[in-house]
């Protein structure tokens, strides 16, 4: 073996007088970082193993255990800059494609963070949801445009199928795999309880989780991982994965070592046989495709379901969207390039794609111009942080918000981004059995409700000052929203004005 | 824009909130009557505007011209009196044509050309189209106003008309002599904007074909309301709520057919709560209205008067978050933002009520057929 070139880039601070060596760090830690040091009777650690997930910080009964930056530093460069150095002499070391996980650490431009959100002042009140009602119920689906009454004049209820959200947020795709079981049931717990969605991802669903059925959305993607009629008809409405954010335009791959017998058997894959989806469906090469798998998924349930067909936000998201809203889908789905993932190459993570601001922007847009708005639903992910997220992504012009990042934090995710290891320490993204179950399934439901019940509190406190009280009055009502700090292209794709307009 | 007021931006250029007075009267029997009673009344609420901006509707003021379309135009210039006359040839066939007769008054000043017009849509033209004839005469004046600088059409309808101006609306009855006019039905506005370009065009009633709109309030869906009706071929270039509102009635009544009980149900839906607890056959039939026309949904403050042919629909926000005062005497109905300003005109009326939060007052003339208040569909190559 060479010369190891990489220096840990943290470092972990014990402070010995607060140390008991009750040696909670060193079982914690799937990583392996701590051992008791028999000789000097002292804990000890190889900061090379860390991931800085927290762990062992968060356990300690002394607070001894800080995790900090390392100082040591190359020669300062702001062309070739520490982790561009690192990540030549990692391929050169392994001639492999470097890995990565969860949504891109680069410093791109936030939009949420560049708009302000409107309230009231003298010419119209402000809503006080503490005495007024304040609505946040929506309804995804097509909208029909054409209105039948019966012999007597009486208007015949003609939707095709519509999803309730009592909160306007669902759960994105996360599948059974790339995830656990148990972070999967706090999800299915949680959704019925707020009276949203959570998503199977594209890993099939586990038999356990069927009676969640009605707040379940099945997603059938490139590999077709567990999907049989019984699945297809136990969700409340079907989305097909054409691509997600972190990695537009390339498939998945779940290894063998992940493929225990519950995800072999969930997913209708040989045990420990890796799970590779491609990247694109095969039997989708274009719209038109894509069309007859939206249909035939519509026959296999007989019309019952809505159809989402979920994409990455790409250069040209609007005209494929608008491909889309022609397609029969009653929902689109976008996915935002901040958005997370278990495991992406991390080029691609970090610079394939666009924000979902302005994906988001210009689909909503150009839908209308084309007058098919109402032909479907907008939902959007990629990185979704808070309440007022929310608000600015509905006042731009989407139905409902994705979130997964957010969940998973809630569930004790601490972002270190090495979901790809499978040893994620607080049992969410790891088939270990061991790591599993230090995530409680009512713990885990539970904090995800308060998060969704905080946020919808904030929202209701946002939409109240702004004396709109349904939800349904914010969605594209961009003269909410101002501009911070953007340019002209950007307030034009964004369709809002400056603060101070 | 015209070259007429170039300091301050035209209402269009910039979104400009009002506050407002409005009132309304109608006769069931039919029998028409002078703006007299109008102007009495509105003037009682003098302070609720500022005399920046005042107007009238009226309804069965030209029986002898009922079948055809009066259209109401403001020119700023001789040479957008030509354009525009040039395109109303090429589309009408003009019955009838003068300047509307005012009165000057010292209150009333910087008068555009006021001209009225009585036309019909030009058969070979409007069965080229492929449209019905409504449908013409809204597409050809929503582009008149979009693309005709210095035109503007402040009135399209049948056996109705709008009459407005800058000023207070007492001064602008005068000015336009409403006392030797005759309805059956009247709405008034007296407008206080919190900004002003001091344009006519401005002013309210809004109207499009016989749908005319006088509203109070600041709604808070405002954009997510133009966003969605500007789908439909509508150009919302005033940016004011009455503008959008009277879109969305003439979109939901005349071309989506639903009646104005049902057009109330999707501006002023009633929440999901109070929905649940109808009867099933009822709630589904509310929920369908307010999911499948839910970008209309109306938020914030508003009470509104739409004046159609053969009635008059008053309707206020879910919350009644503005005043709206609803009164009766025989064969009258009377409708205004504030008590006095009825009871200046009718003290001892036979009832006098404040309907409720997004309930509906919908006044017909005795003489209207059932369901002919309703809007009809059109042929789905037209939409």
């Amino acid at each position: 073996m060479g010369i190891n070139y990489l220096y840990p880039p943290f470092e972990i601070m014990r402070n010995q007088d607060r140390c008991i060596t009750c040696r909670v760090c060193e079982r914690q830690c799937a990583n392996l970082v701590h051992h008791y040091d028999e000789d000097k009777k002292r804990m000890t650690a190889d900061e090379s193993l860390c991931v800085n997930c927290h762990r062992c910080v968060s356990l300690c009964p002394t607070r001894a255990l800080k995790i900090v930056k390392t100082d040591h530093i190359f020669k300062e460069n702001a062309n070739w800059k520490s982790e561009v150095i690192e990540d030549i002499y990692r391929q050169a070391g392994t001639g492999g494609v470097l890995l990565a996980s969860m949504g891109t650490p680069k410093d791109y431009p936030v939009y949420w963070d560049k708009m302000l959100i409107n309230a009231s002042q003298v010419t119209n009140p402000s809503i006080d949801p503490l005495r007024e009602p304040m609505e946040t119920r929506t309804y995804l689906g097509r909208k029909s445009s054409k209105i039948s009454r019966d012999a007597e004049g009486r208007i015949i209820p003609n939707s095709s199928g519509q999803l309730k959200l009592d909160i306007p947020i669902m759960f994105s795709a996360m599948s059974y795999g790339s995830i656990s079981y148990n972070a999967h049931k706090s999800l299915a717990m949680a959704a019925s309880e707020l009276g949203t969605f959570y998503n199977t991802g594209e890993g099939g669903l586990h038999k356990d989780f069927y009676h969640y059925g009605k707040n379940t959305i099945v997603q059938v993607a490139s590999g077709r991982f567990g999907v049989h009629p019984e699945y297809l008809n136990a969700g409340a409405a079907i989305e097909i994965k054409m691509g997600q954010g972190a990695k537009p335009g390339i498939g998945g791959h779940l290894p063998g070592s992940k493929i225990g017998e519950d995800i072999s058997a969930t997913r209708m894959i040989p045990l420990h046989a890796d799970a590779i989806s491609p990247a694109p469906h095969h039997d989708i090469y274009s719209i038109e495709d894509l069309r007859q798998l939206v249909y035939a998924l519509k026959e296999a349930t007989r019309y019952t379901k809505p159809v989402i067909v979920k994409v990455a936000a790409v250069h040209n998201i609007s005209a494929i969207a608008s491909g889309i809203a022609r397609s029969g889908a009653d929902i689109i789905a976008i996915d935002g390039f901040r958005g997370g993932t278990g495991a992406a190459p991390a080029r691609i993570r970090d610079n394939v794609g666009i924000p979902i601001e302005l994906a988001l922007a210009s689909v909503d847009q150009r839908l209308r111009q084309e007058g098919i708005r109402g032909n479907v639903s907008l939902v959007v992910g990629g990185s979704i942080r808070s309440s007022s997220d929310v608000i600015k992504a509905i006042a731009l012009g989407a139905d409902a918000i994705y979130i997964a990042t957010s969940a998973l934090i809630a569930l004790g995710c601490h972002l270190c981004r090495t979901c790809h290891s499978g040893k994620c320490n607080w049992g969410i993204a790891t088939q270990n059995p061991e790591l599993v179950k230090r995530l409680n399934p009512e713990v885990g439901s539970n904090h995800l409700v308060n998060l969704l019940t905080a946020w919808n509190h904030e929202i209701k406190e946002m939409m109240g000052g702004m004396g709109i009280n349904s939800i349904e009055a914010l969605r594209g009502n961009r003269l909410m929203l101002r501009g911070i700090g953007l340019n002209e292209t950007e307030l034009k794709i964004l369709g809002i004005a400056h603060a101070g307009q | 824009m015209d070259g007429y007021h170039q300091r301050m931006p035209l209402e269009g250029e910039v979104r400009i909130p009002s506050g407002c007075a409005i009132s309304g009267i109608i006769d069931r029997s039919g029998k028409r009557f002078s703006a007299r009673e109008a102007i009495t009344s509105i003037s009682v609420m003098h302070d609720r505007s500022n005399g920046l901006g005042g107007g009238f509707a009226g309804y069965g003021i030209y029986p002898e011209y009922k079948d055809y379309t009066a259209l109401h135009i403001f020119y700023y210039s001789s040479e957008a009196k030509r354009t525009c006359e040039e395109f109303l040839e090429e589309h009408f066939d003009l019955i009838n044509l003068s300047k509307i007769p005012t009165k000057k008054h010292p209150a009333i000043t910087d008068v555009p050309l006021i001209w009225r017009y009585f036309v019909t849509a030009l058969p070979t033209k409007l069965s080229f189209s492929q449209l019905d004839e409504d449908e013409y005469t809204a597409r050809c004046v929503i582009r008149i106003n979009r693309e005709i600088e210095g035109a503007y059409v402040f009135s399209s309808g049948k056996d109705m008309g709008v009459f407005k101006a800058v000023g207070f609306p007492e001064d602008v009855g005068e000015f336009y002599m409403l006392d030797e006019y005759e309805g059956y039905s009247w709405t008034v506005h007296g407008r206080y904007p919190t900004n002003t370009p001091g344009w006519w065009g401005g002013s309210h009633p809004f109207s499009l074909l016989s749908y005319s709109v006088v509203h109070n309030g600041e709604i808070s869906s405002y954009d997510a309301n133009r966003r969605h009706i500007e789908m439909y071929g509508y150009s919302c270039t005033l940016q004011t709520d009455t503008e959008v509102i009277t879109y969305m009635i003439d979109y939901l009544h005349r071309r989506m057919g639903l009646t104005l009980e049902e057009v109330s149900h999707v501006l002023a839906a009633p929440f999901w709560s109070t929905i649940e607890q109808k009867e099933p056959k009822e709630r589904e039939e509310y929920s369908y209205l307010r999911n499948t026309f839910a970008s209309m949904l109306i938020t914030g403050p508003f009470s509104i008067i739409l004046g159609f042919n053969g009635g008059l629909m008053a309707l206020n926000d879910r919350l009644k978050l503005r005043s709206l005062v609803a009164a009766e005497k025989g064969d009258r109905v009377y409708l205004a933002s504030e008590e006095a300003a009825i009871r200046v005109i009718e003290p001892d009326p036979d009832r006098l009520w404040y309907p409720s939060g997004g309930k509906a007052v919908i006044v017909t003339l005795d003489s209207m057929q059932e369901g002919e208040a309703h809007g009809h569909q059109l042929p789905v190559s037209a939409l």
